[in-house]
């Protein structure tokens, strides 16, 4: 496939594009692109460390710790993000700007280095996580670790596709990986089923992206997202209502992202499989998958389908104000604490949907520093409830809350932290990531989105109440029947901790640096010729 | 006028931040408690109030530097904070202001010094102390974003100093506040961004939330500003609270702890009625002209249905909640009578019903202690066992009817002197409020105190030192404001005309002299629908 697209465009090497030659009827050489190899380094490293660490994990099963394989996972994310901060420097230059590598196949822009950011650091803060869970689980094996690495590359991968059909392969390398984490838990029936049911739904989802892509394909001519750009903007004039296979694809690629990103109606299986998946599997889908979904969502219909917003818009609405409300108003009648905070991620989507929506550089830039707040508040508050779970990761009741802040005032106060972010109290990250939600709807003059928006918020935050009445407020009496003895909190978890509250209090009183950056990663379609 | 005069306003300062100091001291002294050692309550109390009393002097230092003769922002200080989105750290005061900190300052720290948690004291003086950090910013914060983050971070506090050391319904009473208090602010940052929006893009000039610009600038058109307002008023009117929309009031008032409902009387509903001077009539005086009736209309409402519900009150701690409804309202008639004694009266009320309803709630607090109840029909003849305790109790009582001599008599007789002038009709139903003010705390006062006292009530303790040291400052400013009000109102007054000048300026039409009763524009009286209905 990159032979075919190596037709489209040939790139000189060190980002300056250049048309491609005019291909000569009868040439039956396949032209290889040039491969910018610093370009690939974040998604390579990502891939290479994931399959490197099986490699050397299944040569030395037993004479590796595990501390070492989340060591390793944490260095290798870590060695992406680095490799993405001269790329960083590179498309923010104004001379050199964005470019396009593999011969149009890839973007490298400041939006995809910002989502490859957000994604390793939720695979750090995961793998942080994972370590203590996995020793108290009892389960050997760096599989983990090694999926979490593929599936960031997948995300990764996602976020800076110039191809539809680059893009599947990233949705398709996220998404295994992921149904396969949700089933690590071998041992427990709920685990089992998660992965079961994230699987045959994510197929079916995966079907209904694919066969999107197709109708595109028919529609436009190509798959590359520049060549259908230039066909939905061509002079000639596409009417959408007239052109069944552009509107069917359309849908199709709607209906896909929606289940991806867990967009009501298209949510039905992340309460069951967030619930059932072990805890920092559920962290790790909160945070990164929902990051590489929406940073794909985002390229495809703000950028790529971006002439046709107006035609979009509604679906996305409606979709965002279902998340809303169907997220926040389900979240508080739950009793299960890590189904109360799957509702609630729903309900985080329906926010991220509202920077979908308005489809503007505001609402793009609104909807990164969403997702890269959310990740922080989502995988800290995950780390209490997979510390909380205590052995066999099953005691997630609000009533395993209860009486917490008196045993571990800590980490009680440090969740309640993080659920004051996750309802948009100030001074934490997770009101300016609403804030500039809200403000680029208003900015749209979409004022009953916002207004909606805002409402849901309120629902929610009874939600976060409720976790914290637990926690804190629970009566005398009930305190003294059977009440919970301390949970140890690794020190692993506990650094993931750490850091997850100081990124959201840090955030929620200097947004500046993180709004600058996000303002920055605008998207580009970057022109092949 | 403000814009030119923030300039000349830096000038009046001290050489030092003070605002900034004064939030950040109690902000500070919350971080150096989380510190200490948990079970030193002593050292924790100490250390809580020293801060609080900090922070409170710095207000009291502001009170002396005032520049009385001068109506713009004082004390200005000024930092960038999000400058892509021209949002600053922007904080001044005025004669509005001014005496709203000086209150905090004053409350906190008695409010400290008379609370005694029963456990988990560190949580407890902690969260006292970012609630007055909160308030306190609320009050000096002259930047609309920077005014919404304090205006909502100091729910956070409050939930839980409600629902961990309130009484029997604790739990209910803190997420009810929680909750109907966020929904009223969560459409007014709505507001201020459709706002800061449409001025940027109407002007042309850059984004800004500064205040004093918008204000200057009124960049949005007639309709427009009048859907902002309401998205602002709703959150205004939970906080004060107005009649449809107060009934997380009284369970809040009534569990929370002594402290607890100090603060949230003295402190904290202000909020709404300082929301609607500041945020209200200076940024949208056209649309607070238009709503004028609607407003005055549910504050003689609130009036009278506070006092009524009052009277009917068999708990003592729930007839003071009641009883701020019904002040409340005065402080709103007052308001939205839009001339200058209106809105003087307005401002000083605000001052006396925190201290005379912060001392009630005290006292209240005071009789819990000895008797573990708040039922009136449980109390009786506590004159003759604690005089002292009945003596304070009278004066803080007839404060609070507004018996002249005392601080509740010039403000309320302000309020309904102004609006007798700008809103005859209304001025004259609220002025029943007095009479039922009366009715209510007398005959509490006769179901408590007199009689003869028997079985634990004949053996009440009087106020100790401690207790009568907590109420004198209280006592001496009720009187003091009662007998000689005039440097009060001189600070007031400058920053009021000019705010009524401002109104006048902006509002077509505008005589302060004649808002004759009119029918009520159409569909006015029905406020569901005013205030909810924002989507448009």
């Amino acid at each position: 496939m990159i032979g075919v697209l190596a037709r489209l465009a040939q790139d000189t090497g060190d980002g300056i594009l250049v048309p491609a030659e005019p291909i000569q009827a009868g040439v039956t050489q396949i032209a290889t692109p040039e491969i910018q190899w610093v370009a690939l380094l974040p998604h390579l490293i990502l891939v290479v460390g994931g399959i490197l660490l099986l490699t050397i994990a299944s040569l030395f099963r037993h004479r590796v710790p595990r501390w070492a394989y989340t060591i390793y996972t944490v260095a290798v994310a870590a060695g992406a993000i680095i490799a993405a901060l001269p790329l960083w420097v590179r498309v923010q230059d104004a001379e050199r700007g964005p470019f396009s590598a593999i011969a149009g196949a890839l973007g490298v822009d400041g939006f995809s280095i910002f989502i490859t950011v957000i994604i390793c650091a939720g695979v750090i803060l995961t793998a942080l996580l994972a370590d203590g869970y996995l020793k108290r689980e009892g389960i050997d094996g760096p599989e983990l670790f090694v999926l979490l690495l593929l599936a960031a590359s997948g995300g990764t991968i996602m976020a800076s596709a110039n191809d539809l059909i680059v893009l599947f392969l990233g949705l398709e390398i996220l998404s295994i990986s992921v149904y396969v984490m949700a089933a690590m838990h071998a041992r427990r029936f709920t685990s089992l089923e998660a992965g079961m049911k994230y699987f045959i739904l994510g197929a079916f989802s995966s079907a209904f992206f694919l066969y999107g892509i197709a109708l595109v394909y028919g529609a436009s001519g190509s798959t590359n997202m520049i060549r259908i750009n230039q066909y939905l903007a061509s002079p000639t004039g596409v009417v959408l209502s007239e052109n069944g296979l552009l509107l069917g694809g359309f849908a199709l690629l709607l209906v896909g992202f929606g289940f991806k990103v867990a967009a009501v109606p298209f949510h039905a299986w992340a309460p069951d499989v967030y619930q059932g998946a072990p805890t920092p599997v559920t962290a790790f889908m909160a945070s990164a998958v929902k990051a590489g979904g929406f940073a794909a969502m985002l390229r495809v219909f703000v950028l790529t389908f971006g002439t046709f917003s107006g035609d979009w818009q509604p679906v996305v609405f409606a979709l965002a104000v279902l998340s809303l409300l169907v997220g926040s108003v389900l979240a508080i009648v739950q009793t299960n604490v890590k189904r109360m905070l799957a509702y609630s991620s729903i309900a985080h989507a329906g926010f991220i949907l509202v920077g979908v929506e308005v489809a503007t550089e505001q609402g793009t830039a609104a909807a990164l520093f969403y997702l890269a707040a959310y990740t922080f508040m989502v995988v800290g508050s995950f780390a209490v409830i997979t510390v909380v779970g205590r052995k066999g990761d099953g005691h997630h009741e609000l009533s395993d809350y209860r009486g917490l802040a008196r045993r571990q005032p800590v980490l009680a106060f440090v969740f309640t932290i993080l659920l004051l972010a996750q309802a948009g109290v100030p001074f934490t990250a997770g009101f300016f990531a609403k804030f500039y939600v809200i403000s680029a709807a208003v900015d749209a003059e979409n004022y009953s989105l916002a207004i909606i928006a805002m409402v849901s918020a309120v629902i929610a935050a009874f939600l976060y109440l409720r976790i914290m009445i637990s926690m804190y407020m629970s009566t005398d009496s009930e305190a003294v029947t059977g009440e919970p003895d301390r949970v140890p909190v690794p020190l692993a978890a506990g650094i993931a901790l750490f850091v997850a509250c100081v990124v959201t209090v840090v955030i929620g009183f200097v947004p500046g640096p993180i709004t600058d950056l996000a303002n920055d990663a605008v998207p580009f379609l970057v022109q092949v010729g | 006028m403000p814009s030119a005069v923030i300039a000349a306003g830096a000038t009046n300062g001290v050489g030092f931040p003070l605002l900034t100091c004064i939030v950040a001291l109690p902000a500070l002294g919350a971080a150096v408690l989380a510190c200490l050692p948990r079970a030193r309550g002593d050292l924790l109390k100490l250390v809580a109030v020293l801060f609080a009393v900090a922070s409170g002097a710095l207000s009291i230092w502001m009170l002396a530097e005032f520049d009385t003769a001068f109506d713009g922002f004082q004390f200005v200080s000024r930092h960038q904070w999000i400058e892509s989105f021209g949002i600053s750290w922007f904080l001044g005061v005025d004669g509005i202001s001014l005496f709203l900190v000086v209150l905090s300052g004053v409350m906190f720290p008695i409010a400290l010094v008379a609370a005694s948690p029963k456990q988990d004291q560190k949580s407890f003086y902690a969260w006292m102390l970012l609630l007055m950090a909160g308030s306190m910013g609320a009050f000096v914060a002259l930047d609309l974003l920077l005014f919404f983050v304090f205006f909502e971070i100091v729910l956070v506090p409050m939930y839980f100093l409600i629902g961990m050391w309130g009484y029997g319904n604790r739990v209910y009473a803190a997420t009810k506040f929680f909750l109907f208090t966020m929904l009223g602010s969560a459409l007014m940052l709505v507001g201020i961004l459709a706002l800061v929006i449409l001025t940027s893009s109407n002007t042309g000039q850059g984004v800004t939330f500064d205040l004093v610009e918008l204000a200057e600038a009124q960049g949005v058109g007639l309709v427009a500003a009048r859907w902002i307002f309401v998205s602002f008023a709703l959150a205004f009117a939970v906080k004060v609270p107005l009649f449809p929309v107060h009934t997380w009031l009284p369970d809040a008032h009534t569990e929370a702890p002594t402290a607890g409902s100090v603060i949230l009387a003295a402190i904290m509903l202000k909020l709404g009625t300082y929301g609607f001077l500041r945020f209200g009539l200076y940024l949208f005086p056209e649309a607070t002209h238009w709503f004028a009736p609607l407003f005055l209309t549910l504050g003689v409402v609130g009036i009278i249905y506070g006092a009524v519900v009052a009277t009917m009150q068999r708990d003592l701690k729930r007839l003071v909640a009641y009883s701020s409804v019904a002040h409340l309202g005065f402080i709103v008639i007052g308001i939205f009578a839009l001339n200058a004694q209106g809105l003087e009266g307005g401002v000083l009320q605000m001052v006396n019903h925190g201290l005379s309803t912060g001392a009630l709630f005290i006292l209240v607090g005071f009789i819990y202690e000895r008797r573990h109840t708040r039922e009136i029909s449980e109390l009786g003849g506590l004159q003759k066992s604690a005089p002292i305790l009945a003596g304070v109790f009278t004066v803080v009582m007839l404060s609070s009817i507004g018996v002249p001599g005392l601080n509740g008599f010039v403000g309320e007789f302000l309020s309904l002197l102004g609006a007798f002038r700008g809103a005859r009709w209304w001025g004259a139903v609220a002025t029943l409020g007095v009479v039922l003010a009366a009715v209510y705390l007398l005959w509490a006062y006769q179901r408590v105190f007199h009689g003869s006292p028997e079985g634990e009530n004949a053996r009440l303790r009087d106020l100790s030192l401690r207790e009568g040291l907590i109420m004198v400052p209280l006592v001496g400013l009720i009187v003091f404001i009662g007998v000689y009000p005039r440097p009060v109102l001189a600070r007031i007054e400058p920053s009021v005309d000019a705010l009524v000048a401002h109104v006048d300026a902006h509002v077509e039409d505008f005589e302060v002299e004649e808002i004759v009763f009119d029918p009520l524009p159409e569909g006015n009286d029905d406020a569901e629908h005013d205030e909810e209905g924002g989507e448009d």
